[in-house]
């Protein structure tokens, strides 16, 4: 897509620069002549939104660690006295803790856009892993940011993910010790997860860079997947996109205004306001909510397969539910881009976003939450004391527990009336439906998206008649408006 | 109806332990601090001190709090007056923000607080002698805690009572929940026993297990107030609750305020954006 450069320096000074590091040139093509698609919807104005998301966690970070410090007697006080003390300290914190659940929402509807406008498909696979990677940083980055405030879910997650890395075999034990760099979460983890957590972000800048470069290479994606062909497909950057950006942008920081403004803890867990206590594990301990679909996965496998444990089995599967989105560009082998075309995979898309957000609900469920049970429990019992001869004792309900209760008040009545006496009794468990066989249904589809349905739909499907150009494609829909209006 | 997996068992005479329950869900109460528009009852939120001051502070640590946080505005002490800079000095000084001329006084400079600052004695190092002594508190002094050191929390009291600085927001529908706990006790349904039949738990509905270490603190007129408020131990779980919810967050009016400024700019330049938006796309097919 990047043509020709047309940029013209206007002054002297910009000629001179032109000559030495043709920045402002670089700038020009990149984001104001820049052709984009006439076609695109909002849902492409969400790499501008990104970038706000991005720039506005480092400025707020770069603050913060001003006021924090890192250490296990002081992390937790730092953070409130920076709330308390420090000048509008309160609302740098809660963009921060607001931000990263913004950042992760918008980058969110920005991977489904791709998926689902097949923008990962050639010529755009390096653009695409490179969305990958930053998205992986940014797994990283928030789960090292969360344990930074040294609450109770900061510590037990820490414990509980770093635990995770023991399963590898051979080198996970040393790889654990090397991460907490000790034998448990403890002061020196939480030093270098400060420091990782202060590095990264500009990582993610970095790789963002290469991101947006590759972008111009081959240009936007856009809702029908149609390659640009000339001219009259295109505007340029600058002002259709820039404007329609801004605008998009305004609107996204209404919404995160109104969280940071009057729901700041709606998107935290209370229980990281308790300081760290290694001695007292929380009832349930869960990560942030945008992690919660693959802490489902984690946790799904419960069972060990030959040589590999329950434990190495559900590291291997979230690993590999990233890993899989890596070479996605090699398993869909549909010759057509945009799922707008494509009518059955439509069908399968919209399961596989249903899948994916009942995964996170999953993931902050107790694994043994019934989530479904084929009747009620019963107890069936006879009670036989001596001369009184054999009684009959029934009850049912919806837990054990209940049942329990009911059935031992019965007992108890037939003890006091009839003395000490011998009981047979037959517990009835029906079939329940726990939340983990609910993720490994949930996991099994999320796998089978990507390794099977993508792969044998693009060979089998017929798609529907896509358009030659994008100025075709916009003709057709206008057409398709007016008849609807008439 | 499906019958699943059938499991019998053949058990001879054995008790049925009794189970701990689920806690309570607490009552969604009123709040003069709830809503975008909430402020704090200023008379709430001095009662609610007092009732923190007499009762909770025996046993319970607020180690984020300064007594200076209780002048700042917002705080529940917060004092206006005149400043005379004759004399360099404040005059005419009472409680309660500036809203009829005055200005608002410096934390540092508010008489009522360092009344309270100054009614704690504070045990430190002098650093020139490094002799243990003690003195009056300061502004700037921390909530004094009741105990010399961490350990003696727990070795006094079996568990350690939590720090009340932020507890509002460590807990789930915290406000409720602080006053559901502080009103719910209620005598042990029948055959319900503490764990390990221990006799220093009180039975609560709304605390997780239902045994909670804390035993029931607001009897009717535990606290004299000096406002004429009837001391009910609802009024006082309100007051106090409130005292805690501004303790949590001292900033939470400012934040709420500013918030609606924030948002009315944000939503006049989204429609600006939007309509430059139309003009600069009008003649583009799209």
């Amino acid at each position: 897509m990047s043509g020709p450069s047309t940029y013209e320096p206007k002054t002297g000074i910009e000629r001179w620069l032109d000559q030495r590091l043709p920045v402002l040139r670089m700038m020009h093509d990149s984001f104001v002549d820049y052709p984009t698609p006439r076609n695109l919807n909002y849902f492409w104005t969400f790499g501008a939104i990104l970038m706000l998301c991005l720039v506005v966690q480092i400025v707020t970070g770069i603050v913060m660690a001003m006021h924090y410090t890192p250490s296990i007697t002081e992390a937790f006080s730092s953070i409130q006295r920076l709330k308390r003390d420090v000048p509008f300290g309160w609302l740098i914190q809660n963009i921060h803790a607001t931000g990263s659940s913004m950042f992760f929402l918008a980058v969110y509807i920005h991977m489904f856009r791709g998926l689902y406008y097949g923008s990962y498909k050639a010529p755009r696979e390096v653009l695409w892993i490179l969305g990958v990677v930053i998205y992986l940083l940014m797994m990283a980055t928030a789960f090292l940011g969360y344990v930074l405030p040294w609450g109770q879910m900061s510590f037990w997650g820490a414990t509980v993910i770093t635990n995770f890395f023991s399963a590898i075999p051979v080198v996970g034990v040393p790889v654990k010790e090397w991460l907490m760099g000790g034998f448990a979460i403890d002061n020196p983890t939480l030093n270098r997860f400060f420091s990782l957590h202060y590095l990264l972000p500009f990582v993610i800048f970095g790789v963002v860079i290469l991101h947006v470069w590759a972008l111009h290479v081959t240009g936007q994606n856009n809702p029908d997947g149609i390659e640009v062909k000339d001219k009259s497909d295109t505007v340029a950057f600058t002002p259709y996109a820039t404007i329609k950006d801004f605008f998009a942008t305004a609107v996204f920081m209404i919404m995160f205004a109104a969280f940071v403004f009057y729901l700041p803890d709606a998107l935290g867990h209370p229980d990281n306001y308790i300081p760290a206590d290694p001695l007292k594990t929380p009832p349930h301990i869960v990560p942030e909510w945008y992690l919660l679909p693959f802490y489902a996965i984690l946790r799904a496998i419960d069972f060990a397969i030959g040589p590999i444990s329950a434990k190495l089995g559900g590291l291997i599967l979230m690993v590999g539910a990233i890993a899989v989105l890596v070479v996605l560009p090699w398993l869909d082998t549909s010759k057509v881009r945009s799922m707008r075309y494509r009518p059955v995979a439509r069908q399968f898309f919209l399961v596989f976003v249903l899948v994916c957000l009942a995964l996170g609900w999953c993931g902050a469920q107790s694994p043994d939450k019934v989530v479904w049970q084929a009747g009620e429990f019963s107890i069936a019992g006879s009670y036989a004391a001596g001369a009184a001869g054999e009684q009959k004792l029934t009850a049912t309900g919806n837990t054990l527990e209940e049942v329990e209760k009911t059935f031992g008040k019965q007992l108890a009545g037939a003890i006091a009336s009839n003395g000490a006496g011998t009981l047979t009794k037959t517990v009835v468990t029906p079939f329940q439906f726990k939340v983990t066989q609910f993720s490994q249904l949930l996991t099994l589809y999320y796998f089978a998206f990507f390794l099977l349905i993508l792969p044998i739909l693009g060979l089998r499907e017929t798609p529907g008649r896509v358009p030659e150009t994008i100025a075709k494609a916009i003709g057709a829909k206008r057409a398709a408006a007016t008849e609807r209006g008439a | 109806m499906v019958r699943g997996f059938f499991i019998a068992a053949v058990v001879a005479l054995a008790p049925f332990a009794a189970h701990a329950q689920e806690a309570r869900h607490p009552h969604p109460e009123h709040w003069s601090f709830s809503g975008p528009f909430g402020t704090f009852d200023q008379g709430a939120v001095q009662r609610g001190f007092q009732v923190y001051k007499e009762v909770c502070a025996a046993c319970h640590t607020m180690d984020h709090l300064t007594y200076r946080h209780l002048g700042e505005k917002g705080g529940p002490f917060v004092a206006s007056g005149k400043w005379n800079a004759a004399s360099g000095g404040w005059e005419e000084i009472h409680l309660g923000p500036p809203h009829h001329g005055g200005r608002f006084v410096p934390p540092t400079d508010n008489p009522f607080v360092r009344a309270i600052a100054e009614s704690y004695e504070i045990t430190e190092v002098d650093p020139t002698t490094g002799e243990e002594i003690t003195r009056k508190g300061r502004s700037a002094d921390r909530f004094v805690s009741p105990y010399s050191n961490p350990y003696q929390a727990k070795a006094v009291h079996g568990v350690a009572p939590p720090d009340l600085s932020v507890i509002t927001k460590a807990r789930h529908d915290g406000a409720n929940y602080v006053h559901a706990i502080l009103t719910g006790y209620t005598d042990a349904p029948e055959g319900e026993v503490a764990p390990g039949g221990a006799t220093n738990l009180s039975y609560n509905s709304y605390f997780a297990g239902g045994w909670i270490s804390m035993p029931p603190q607001l009897t009717p007129d535990r606290v004299t107030y000096s406002d004429g408020t009837a001391a009910t131990p609802d009024q006082m779980a309100r007051d106090v609750v409130t005292f805690l919810a501004w303790a949590s967050e001292p900033k939470q009016i400012e934040r709420k305020k500013t918030g609606m400024m924030v948002l009315i700019y944000l939503s006049i330049l989204a429609g600006l954006l939007y309509a430059a938006y139309r003009q600069v796309w009008r003649d583009v097919k799209h």
